[in-house]
């Protein structure tokens, strides 16, 4: 019933921008730090941006590469920041980087749990199993409110100042440039993964799993793996929200965040790391902007942008743009 | 060598340029004097977007009603912003932002104990005060400097109401809350107040928020057949559900007595539940039946406001009295705030004159310090109301006693 | 001891039967047309509203209200089918969920401008309030009803798919749907009418269920997951499947909150979780995995 992703594949084969466009790959760092430049006091907005960015590249992998639909990829986020909340909150460990690669770990291990028991399933019943498996560690931390905080969520994170140097202070700079940085490296780490064999045998699986069998591919264990590393960059932006707030609460193992971050990487495009670049920041200005002029009815604009993307613009932005760039070219003689 | 040195030139320039950046966000905004900026941050839109409502109609009916008496030339501009539930990140961002680009002179708002405790961090980091209007934790006002409560806090109904019990000669007592921070101080104080008076208390249990069956929880009390049944939960639909639970099952007619706080019968909700409230028994420090003539005139100027079908609640009486704290500051330093004078006047704050009889701020917590209120659900011209049968003494937060006296 | 026995398992079927009546109708539409309707809730809540709306502003009684309300949003249903749902039918199951969660963030809005952020009370006929006594346990009368309408309405959707030229056609359709239009089946106006009979089935189950899943602006996103796990436990597109789902994921949850109620919803998602491990194509199933 569903025909083959036309979504996704950027190119046949070869990076998305050819070589000699290479230059445009730095465009949205930029973009970011001249935002920042010109109007600091978005710093806030920016870097619960650049969080969900993380959090979006990290579903990507599994939703735009590896063809695995997931509506419980908050159960990691959550993990990753109750993890270094909890590590800050008791005092046990508050040095920033140190928490990060803990709550990465504990995702990843996580991850890698739920992951063995749903990937051998497929469609709706993996649909579910990813559900059921964001609400049982939300029932989880909600019920163990002497380690969690409960409902109230997690009080008294406090993390030392950014390798001893930088205190994370309320105006939200270090925030902005550690959250910067943080999705700098994610960014690099995922292109090499995207890009290598490994990368690319996971698009194999996307566009048809039982031809990748048959030329002698594992193909559950490549999926565990691409769920488990998704899974650690998911704990990743968990942890960094974590410090970037300094708070922790329940809504981060939430159903809604899994289904949030699945929202605005499809508006971005999936299967392509820039898609989240686009589509996170659309979504969340758009919600900033209409939050404000309307309060009260921010639902209503949100669903009718979303009704006219699906229906109008199929496979996000990018390929939205993508489309109007070939259409521009082929006008053009020669 | 040239190439190292216009490397490091380079990021020297690169590092002075993010000073610069650095220091034009830390220079502090001057504000003018007379233009008060006040940020509200509530529940606008979502599942939970009752409550928020109920808070921003009080403060807002206040604004209209007495939002022109002040000082010559100065003015109250009020920015709302959606925090959308229980989201303490976004809270926490929209409060930032509230600080940083609208340069707001007030905070307010804070309908939900974990959103309320994000922002006070922030609060106590920026010296800047923080109005609560909603938030019913105990831990909301503690050892926050910038920080008052205008709304109530849960220990406040709840201990009382188990010392009343006791008092009246009731033996055994079943508790049944909702799962969740405030449920959890609910149970305690109830337990706390009941088993001091010579109480007895069988068993407690609490409910998941996202149950929406509640007879297998009351198939249990019904069988353990205690003199009272404690109830909480965040009031809103699940009060109108348990209620019609306990009827249905019969609890109601039995000789099982229903008490709790006044959330279980909300004023807003009691028009729902039919007649399965009757009789039941509550403490709190609000009621939209009281005949105060304070009350009288907010609940007649709530109506014309509002419609006839429109009901204040707790909420309301919440945000109404905050409002009029920031509005009072405001005029008390006639439109020239600075912090700590904010603070000072905000922690010496009293009104004695709210719908619900006479409140004041404690200077050192910051907490309200209100009467409660022991109310009996009774028709009243073909309408359920919580009529109020007893007043009890004025108290702050028990639980902060408690935590105070070792 | 017996007493209690009883009474739990009538909560617990009564309960089942709330969440079969909700679902059934998108087990149905999901497993014909495969498509990832999240919006289901939707037609559950106008279901609600409309029933609530009719018997609270025009003094309508309860059940020709119920009746009313089913058939608007059936018409809706099927008007929003022919409108926007079948652009999607060949879409990614990605695009669908986009879709559905569009439909879903509108009618929120939309349902709270129209009837603003409080739950709507329904006001149920006086001879469904109250208890009755059973061999010495008290059943409430509502949940007495539910169990048998919910029954029938079980009922009379097995005869409709097993026993009509209609059902055959769906079953077909859902068995092999390039067979089904090989053969002849028009399965275009098919799916109109059976996306409308699903929504219908959803507004009835809104309407019934309004004393317990309450109707409030927030209903399609609060009640989902319920809807999503009957389905998936279930089987798509069968009618018995929703049916056994919904009396165990009733029971189940029923007997645990009496039982250990210390454990919350834990129990419940964990269960669910094995069920799925071990049927992932669901209890009954009629697609082939």
């Amino acid at each position: 019933m569903t025909r083959p992703t036309d979504t996704a594949l950027p190119g046949k084969g070869m990076p998305a921008i050819p070589a000699s466009k290479r230059w445009l790959e730095a465009v949205p760092w930029l973009l970011a730090l001249g935002t920042y430049a010109a109007a600091p006091q978005y710093a806030p907005l920016l870097t619960q941006i650049f969080v969900m960015i993380l959090f979006a590249m990290s579903l990507d992998l599994l939703v735009g590469y590896t063809g695995i639909v997931t509506l419980g990829h908050a159960a990691q986020f959550g993990t990753g920041a109750y993890v270094a909340g909890i590590l800050a909150a008791r005092g046990w460990i508050t040095d920033p980087t140190m928490t990060a690669v803990i709550a990465m770990v504990a995702a990843g291990c996580i991850g890698l749990f739920f992951g063995s028991l749903m990937l051998r399933t497929k469609g709706l019943a993996f649909l579910m199993l990813s559900v059921a498996s964001g609400m049982f560690l939300y029932e989880i931390a909600n019920k163990a409110t002497g380690i969690t905080g409960g409902d109230d969520g997690l009080q008294g994170v406090v993390f030392s100042p950014l390798l001893g140097l930088w205190e994370f202070d309320f105006r939200g700079t270090t925030a902005f440039f550690y959250s910067f940085v943080m999705l700098f490296l994610t960014f690099i780490f995922l292109r090499r993964v995207v890009n290598s064999p490994f990368g690319w045998s996971l698009r194999g699986l996307r566009e048809n799993d039982l031809r990748m069998s048959a030329i002698g591919c594992h193909n559950y264990r490549r999926r565990l793996t691409a769920y488990t590393i998704a899974s650690t960059l998911a704990g990743l932006a968990g942890a960094v929200q974590a410090q970037c707030t300094g708070f922790v609460a329940l809504n981060s193992l939430s159903f809604e965040l899994s289904g949030a971050v699945l929202i605005m990487l499809i508006l971005g495009g999936s299967g392509r790391l820039y898609g989240a670049m686009f589509g996170v920041p659309i979504y969340m200005f758009a919600q900033d902007y209409l939050a404000k002029r309307d309060p009260t009815n921010w639902f209503l604009w949100q669903g009718i942008i979303l009704l006219i993307l699906v229906l109008f613009a199929r496979g996000g932005v990018l390929s939205l743009a993508e489309r109007g760039f070939h259409a521009c070219c082929r006008r053009r003689p020669g | 060598m040239e190439k190292l040195y216009s490397k490091s030139a380079l990021r020297k320039a690169l590092v002075s340029s993010f000073a610069c950046i650095v220091t034009a966000v830390s220079l502090p905004g001057v504000a003018n004097a007379e233009a008060v900026k006040v940020g509200m941050i509530l529940t606008y839109s979502g599942p939970n977007a009752s409550l928020g409502e109920l808070i921003d109609r009080g403060a807002s009916l206040y604004v209209k009603l007495h939002g022109k008496e002040l000082p010559a030339g100065t003015t109250v501009e009020i920015i709302k912003r959606d925090d959308t539930g229980i989201n303490p990140d976004l809270a926490k961002r929209l409060a930032q932002e509230l600080i940083v680009r609208d340069q707001v002179n007030i905070l307010t708002g804070g309908q939900w104990t974990p959103n309320t405790m994000a922002i006070e961090a922030l609060s106590k980091q920026a010296k800047m005060p923080y109005v609560v209007m909603g938030a019913g934790g105990s831990n909301v006002t503690w050892q926050e400097p910038y920080v008052i409560r205008t709304s109530f806090t849960v220990w406040q109904s709840s201990y009382p109401l188990g010392q009343w019990a006791a008092k009246k000669g009731y033996k055994t007592a079943y508790t049944l809350v909702s799962d969740f921070a405030a449920g959890h101080d609910a149970e305690a104080a109830f337990i706390k107040g009941f088993t001091a008076g010579g109480g007895k208390v069988m068993s407690s249990v609490r409910v998941p928020m996202k149950t929406t069956d509640y007879l297998p929880y009351l198939l249990k009390v019904k069988e353990a057949n205690p003199d009272l049944l404690f109830l909480f939960n965040p009031g809103g639909p699940a009060a109108t559900a348990f209620m019609k639970a306990i009827a249905d099952i019969g609890i109601t007619t039995s000789k099982i007595k229903v008490i709790g706080t006044g959330d279980i019968t909300t004023d807003e909700e009691l028009p729902n539940m039919g007649r399965a409230p009757l009789g039941v028994i509550t403490v709190h420090h609000y009621s939209a039946a009281a005949t105060r003539k304070a009350n009288l005139d907010f609940v007649a100027a709530w109506k014309r406001e509002y419609g006839a079908n429109s009901t204040p609640s707790f909420f309301s009486v919440g945000g109404w009295d905050g409002m009029k704290a920031i509005f009072d500051a405001v005029r008390a330093q006639k439109g020239k705030m600075t912090p700590d004078a904010t603070m000072a006047y905000l922690r010496n704050w009293s009104n004695p004159d709210s719908p619900r009889g006479p409140i004041h701020i404690e200077p050192e917590t910051g907490e309200i310090v209100q009467h409660e209120y022991v109310r009996r659900v009774e028709e009243r011209d073909g309408h359920l109301a919580n009529i109020e049968i007893e007043t009890l003494a004025a108290t702050g937060d028990p639980e902060k006693q408690f935590k105070a006296k070792p | 001891m017996s007493s209690t026995l009883i009474n739990i398992l009538f909560f617990g079927l009564s309960y089942g039967m709330i969440l079969y009546m909700t679902s059934v109708g998108l087990s149905i539409t999901m497993g014909l047309m495969g498509f990832v309707n999240l919006a289901h809730g939707v037609f559950a809540m106008l279901g609600g509203y409309a029933t609530v709306t009719l018997m609270n502003s025009l003094g309508v009684p309860f059940f020709p209200a119920l009746l009313a309300a089913c058939i608007m949003v059936t018409v809706l249903g099927f008007v929003l089918e022919r409108l926007l749902y079948r652009r999607l039918y060949g879409a990614t199951e990605l695009d669908q969920v986009l879709f559905s969660m569009a439909l879903i963030f509108i009618s929120v809005a939309i349902a709270r401008i129209f009837w603003g952020p409080l739950a709507q009370p329904i006001a149920l006929p006086k001879y469904l309030h109250g208890h009755i006594d059973l061999i010495g346990a008290t059943i409430p009368t509502y949940r007495l009803f539910l169990l048998v309408f919910g029954s029938v309405v079980a009922a009379a959707l097995w005869l409709g798919f097993d026993r009509t030229l209609f059902g055959a056609r769906v079953r077909a359709a859902v068995e092999d749907h390039a067979m089904a239009e090989a053969v002849g089946i028009n399965t275009d106006r098919l799916f109109a009418l059976t996306f409308g009979l699903g929504t219908g089935l959803a507004a009835l189950g809104g309407g019934l269920g309004a004393e317990i899943l309450a109707i409030s602006p927030g209903y399609p996103l609060q009640y989902i997951i319920f809807f999503l796990i009957v389905v998936a436990v279930g089987g798509l597109g069968s009618i018995k499947g929703p049916l056994y789902a919904s009396l165990i994921i009733g029971l189940a949850d029923t007997a645990t909150k009496y039982i250990m109620p210390e454990a919350g919803m834990i129990f419940v998602f964990a269960f669910v979780f094995l069920l799925l491990r071990w049927r992932p194509q669901g209890i009954v199933s009629r697609r082939k995995g």
